[in-house]
């Protein structure tokens, strides 16, 4: 065995994340993708553990990856470093070209499609209908990105499938607490198979919360939601 | 445009996210064709390219277009590989790098946006978070001579472009870079030093300029 991934073996792997967080969701999966050995240490983020001010002093958020010492940050950039730093499965594709239209897209479901669908959940009259509207607009501009194809990654699932993790199983259960039908089969077929594709994959059903508690956290939470219009995992 | 070879730039020449491409594909010495853009009236190629966002920069590479600064400039990096590295090779420096640069995305525009598009108190908070943000990436920084190290990398690609408006966020917000980040001045000098560097600055008066047209325009002034 090469020394440099025996010594990568000898290091501990933690992951200061979240049961219930979408992001958090897309550290472990790319972690199991690797089938690398973490542990997962999960924070109460109304009460911030030391550890996670300490490996995150900046935006002091889950996930955080903890390779030996060496803390990473932010989902995106775990998920990179997991396919970087760690041998086996192709999280990103391996052509330049292919990897800057993964990370196009990804960045697209972060700043468009995650926030015009999150308002639409929390916002009423015209405000929502507005952002109902953009989020439909988001929705259909990413579905066109799956012809042809079965995940986002190709045959596989990949960086893009990963960062829309929070539509293949979150959207559901917060357009259910929302009393909103955004997403649906009618509408988006091929998205709706997707998720369901995405969420039966071995690695990523290990990952998910159970859709019951979820949906009753999101319920418990709504008032405060709708109020702040901050994600509330705590 | 499916079958051209080459190398083209739509930008548009305030632009910080434009430069940060500007300077990626100078530290590479590749050749491209720059085309200015009039962001009033989108050209079709823009459109074309570009059809998500219709936001400048974008680089087309024999026909094929690539949207966003950050990832404009990873692209650069993995493609012409065999020249000044940009990302560290090591996945964890890499990692701190994009981090670092992601920050300053996350961070440094908008604020900066808030400091010229604002007045009174909010503006005042505009003031302090951009100090606070200028004092972060300082202590980032630290002694090193480029946020990577020893050679200018990613993260100094990322953020050197905002150089160019030091100037209009130090007037309008009426304090001084200099007094509260002054390893990060000496910084911007070494940065300014490098061709790539020089060749993409503008002159940060003009900068001034074009904010106070865009005050006018937002009605700001």
């Amino acid at each position: 065995m090469p020394q440099e991934r025996e010594k990568q073996m000898e290091e501990t792997v933690k992951l200061l994340g979240t049961k219930g967080s979408p992001l958090s969701h897309r550290a472990e999966v790319a972690l199991r993708l690797k089938e690398v050995k973490f542990e997962f240490l999960n924070e109460d983020l109304a009460h911030k553990s030391d550890m996670l001010l300490r490996y995150n002093p900046i935006h002091k958020k889950v996930p955080v990856l903890v390779h030996g010492e060496k803390p990473i940050a932010e989902s995106l950039i775990v998920i990179e470093y997991v396919d970087e730093a760690f041998e086996g499965y192709n999280i990103l594709p391996r052509d330049p070209y292919e990897r800057a239209m993964a990370r196009f897209w990804a960045r697209f479901i972060d700043e468009k499609v995650i926030p015009a669908f999150w308002m639409s959940c929390w916002t009423d009259g015209e405000t929502q209908k507005g952002f109902i509207a953009q989020s439909k607009e988001t929705l259909t501009t990413l579905q066109r990105q799956l012809e042809g194809k079965r995940f986002f990654g190709g045959d596989s699932i990949g960086l893009v499938d990963l960062a829309g993790c929070m539509i293949a199983f979150w959207f559901a259960v917060l357009q259910e607490v929302a009393g909103i039908n955004l997403l649906n089969e009618e509408d988006y077929p091929v998205l709706c198979r997707w998720a369901e594709d995405y969420c039966r994959v071995g690695a990523v059903s290990e990952s998910l919360l159970d859709r019951n508690l979820l949906v009753a956290h999101f319920a418990s939470k709504k008032e405060r939601i709708f109020a702040t219009k901050a994600p509330v995992y705590d | 445009m499916a079958s051209e070879k080459g190398v083209t730039l739509l930008d548009f020449w305030v632009s910080p996210f434009g430069q940060r491409a500007r300077i990626a594909l100078a530290e590479k010495g590749v050749h491209y064709e720059y085309k200015e853009q009039n962001l009033a009236e989108k050209s079709d190629l823009l459109l074309k390219s570009n059809p998500v966002y219709k936001k400048i920069p974008v680089l087309i590479h024999d026909g094929k277009p690539v949207c966003e600064s950050l990832i404009i400039v990873q692209y650069i990096d993995e493609v012409w590989s065999d020249k000044s590295p940009l990302l560290p090779s090591d996945p964890y420096q890499k990692a701190q790098a994009r981090f670092w640069a992601d920050f300053v995305d996350k961070k440094v525009f908008d604020c900066g946006t808030r400091l010229w598009k604002l007045k009174g108190e909010e503006q005042e908070a505009a003031k302090k978070e951009m100090i606070e943000i200028l004092q972060l990436l300082e202590a980032q920084l630290g002694d090193k001579k480029y946020f990577g190290g020893d050679t200018f990398g990613y993260v100094d690609v990322a953020f050197i472009p905002f150089n160019n408006w030091f100037y209009s966020y130090e007037t309008l917000g009426n304090f001084s870079i200099e007094a509260v980040a002054p390893t990060l001045v000496e910084w911007v000098e070494r940065c300014k030093e490098r061709e790539s560097v020089a060749k993409t600055i503008y002159d940060p008066k003009k900068v001034y300029e074009f904010v106070g047209y865009l005050q006018k325009k937002f009605g700001v002034a």
